[in-house]
């Protein structure tokens, strides 16, 4: 090996590339292209595109026919329009128990016994599983023949209830089965929240008397509000998303009693008997714009903490 | 014609070879591709698909046949995507109604030439119609099946009844069987469309034929005393406590139980029941059959008949190949040998086809062939276009929950007529 005389590197600031001069600046928005790029192409486009098709008439097959604001005007006097949005606003205030009672396991299985992963899992095991297998349990468990409710109603002399079959009753029973996993996945997030409360702040307020339900009211949720925001997040985008539990539970019936939105902007534009294109665009529109609500409310209160650190 | 399970094999090996003769002679032409898309996801349907596919294969050794099998309830959606972007040659699917809007979205291809042909035209005449759209032939049929009352023989012999021919016989015995504790009409709901078998019944037999075609073809109100008429038979049925109750949380086939285990004595279905209730354990000496009986008796009795077709959407490559494929499958011998008990278990379409021994075939067959005087409907759902049949069959289930709503229904349903037919 003989060595080859290296000529001395002297910087010359001046001829560096235009990447290398700007790279602190440049290179979050080459990491970022890709994201930005999907996320338009696949979020941001389809939802102008939708407002675009809620302007027509289209069967998917054929010519679009515009038709300007008529699908809206539809809407407008469509019962089952009102009847999907009202079963949507119990969703969004029923669905929000999975929050409290969530709060209440984590708290209570927040001990040190032996064996206490073992039940913290089983806990959480709703949550696992689909909500496709939810709903079967769940529909048996209705069954107004044999189902296990109407066995333990008769047995104290009440029932039978067929909750699926009872327009009344059915959001109320797609409900509970939503329930179930919703609070098991609310569990998880207390769960990871309270490991996270300071024992010193719970020491402090012990001393200074605090118990019970004071303690848990100005100690310690003040200190999971970090969870208690995720928490409601994901259940408000759970309870507007409930789509896979109604198609299995009761297909939109009894008579379309327990349909939603989604579910209903499903039927009318991509079911067996649906293919109108349009009036499930101006559907999706009218979801949208309430989901903007809550979206917004959540970007401004993700703004406001970023501000606050 | 009863044809017995020897003879009807027999007759069926000489036509095979008489067939497999002359067809294997004129497809030595057949080369290339031939790209084929089903529906028939159920084990049974699927066996005889792939065996049918299989012998046309053999008398075309140098055709590339590739055969794609789709869930059937996927299939209904899948249909508008391969069909506008990736067409195969041969795509199976419904007649009536139900193709109406791939014709004239143009997906479809005319095959009114395989129609002229004398083979197709003489044998398949009776099913000519429900491929018709503007005078033109839009696919072939494989196959189709009867529609009826399926009971409970047994309890029927407990109760000292017998199959009844008209309407009072019918709510007769249906009073005796609500007596007894059970349901008269095990039915499940919850998925819509077997409350327009019901309709469709009530409605032929009520007001007929032709006044159904108009309903579903918009011609008519909703409103209408005649619909109401046939509500009210309905009423009477619901009001003595006739169906099975809660049959809105049940599908079909999760309202058989209730009839293997005689809480309900006959069920109103289509043809495709029996081999699950077979299945379960009921013998022939058990399960049986009748027509829906006459309620008006000024009206020609009508069946409902369900047809499934084949097509060529208009995208395909190779079209020859497809429609020599559709010859085959119209074809007496391959019409006998899918339809056969074993196989679909359902009705030839070829009128040259043999009936397999099976008591149901041959009384549906009967049925349709000579008393049918009325004409043949295909369903609720193929009838009337899609967006109708799922406002209608709402309608129709809220009111064998609730009959009081009977005029919301029918104002509901009236204002979606409406907007429907323009």
């Amino acid at each position: 090996m003989t060595t080859t005389a290296v000529p001395p590197i002297t910087p010359e600031p001046q001829r560096r590339s235009w990447y290398k001069r700007n790279e602190i600046s440049v290179t979050p928005w080459l990491f970022l292209i890709p994201a930005i790029l999907f996320f338009l192409v696949y979020v941001i486009f389809p939802i102008f595109q939708s407002f675009n098709l809620s302007a027509y008439q289209w069967d998917g097959l054929g010519e679009k026919e515009y038709v300007g604001l008529s699908n809206y005007k539809e809407l407008w006097d469509d019962p089952a329009f009102y009847t999907s949005l009202k079963n949507n606003l119990i969703w969004l205030v029923l669905y929000l128990l999975a929050i409290p009672a969530g709060l209440f396991i984590a708290l209570f299985l927040n001990q040190t016994v032996a064996g206490i992963r073992i039940y913290k899992s089983l806990f959480f095991f709703p949550f696992v599983i689909s909500q496709v297998v939810v709903g079967l349990v769940f529909t048996w468990f209705y069954d107004p023949t044999f189902g296990l409710l109407n066995s333990v109603l008769g047995v104290v002399g009440l029932g039978p209830v067929n909750v699926l079959g009872d327009p009344t009753y059915v959001t109320y029973g797609i409900i509970a089965a939503g329930l179930w996993p919703q609070t098991a996945y609310c569990m998880i997030l207390y769960l990871t929240g309270l490991n996270a409360v300071d024992p010193e702040q719970v020491e402090a307020a012990r001393l200074d008397g605090a118990k019970g339900w004071k303690m848990l009211w100005y100690v310690i949720v003040p200190q999971l509000k970090p969870a208690t925001f995720i928490a409601f997040v994901v259940t408000i985008v759970g309870a507007l998303r409930s789509f896979d539990l109604i198609s299995i539970m009761t297909n939109g019936g009894p008579f379309g009693e327990s349909r939603v939105l989604s579910f209903y902007m499903f039927e009318v534009a991509l079911s067996e008997y649906g293919f109108r294109m349009g009036y499930g665009a101006a559907i999706a529109v009218v979801l949208f714009l309430i989901m903007l609500c809550f979206i917004a409310y959540f970007l401004y209160s993700m703004y406001k903490e970023q501000k606050g650190h | 014609m009863r044809f017995t399970y020897k003879a009807s094999i027999a007759a069926l090996s000489t036509v095979a070879v008489v067939a497999g003769g002359s067809l294997s002679a004129s497809a030595q032409e057949l080369t290339g591709d031939l790209k084929i898309f089903l529906d028939t996801s159920n084990p049974a349907p699927r066996a005889t698909m792939e065996k049918a596919i299989a012998q046309f294969g053999e008398l075309n050794p140098d055709l590339n046949i590739e055969t794609t099998i789709i869930d059937r309830e996927a299939y209904k959606t899948q249909i508008r995507n391969f069909l506008t972007a990736n067409s195969p040659d041969v795509a199976n699917w419904y007649a009536a109604n139900r193709m109406k809007p791939y014709v004239e979205a143009g997906l479809f291809e005319d095959v009114s030439d395989l129609w002229a042909e004398p083979e197709i035209a003489e044998n398949l005449a009776s099913t000519k119609g429900a491929m018709t759209i503007d005078g033109k032939q839009w696919g072939v049929p494989y196959t189709y099946y009867q529609w009826g009352i399926y009971y409970r023989k047994d309890i029927f012999g407990e109760l000292g009844l017998s199959e009844p021919t008209n309407w009072e016989e019918e709510k007769a015995n249906c009073a005796k069987i609500v007596e007894s504790g059970r349901a008269c009409y095990a039915i499940g709901s919850k998925f819509l469309w077997t409350a327009g078998g019901w309709f469709d019944y009530l409605n032929l037999r009520t007001n007929g034929f032709d006044f159904h075609m108009e309903l579903a073809n918009g011609d008519v109100s909703w409103e209408d005393d005649r619909v109401r008429a046939t509500f009210a038979n309905w009423r009477e049925l619901i009001d003595m406590g006739g169906f099975l109750e809660n049959h809105q949380s049940y599908s079909w086939q999760e309202a058989l139980p209730f009839m293997v285990q005689g809480d309900a004595a006959s069920y109103l279905i289509g043809n495709f029941a029996v081999a699950p209730l077979r299945e379960a354990g009921l013998s022939d000496d058990q399960l049986d059959f009748y027509q829906f009986p006459a309620i008006n008796p000024d009206v020609a009795l009508a069946e409902d008949a369900p047809t499934d077709t084949f097509h060529i959407p208009s995208g395909a490559s190779n079209k020859e190949n497809a429609k020599a494929f559709l010859r085959f499958m119209v074809s007496p011998d391959i019409q006998t040998q899918i339809n056969a008990g074993d196989a679909l278990g359902q009705l030839p379409v070829n009128a040259k086809s043999a009936v397999d021994d099976d008591k149901f075939l041959n009384e549906g067959f009967t049925m349709l062939s000579s008393n049918s005087p009325g004409g043949v409907a295909q369903f609720f759902d193929r009838d009337f276009p899609a967006e109708m049949a799922k406002v209608a069959m709402e309608g129709l289930q809220e009111f064998m929950v609730r009959p009081d709503n009977l005029d919301a229904i029918l104002a509901r349903l009236e204002k979606a007529r409406g907007r429907i037919y323009k």
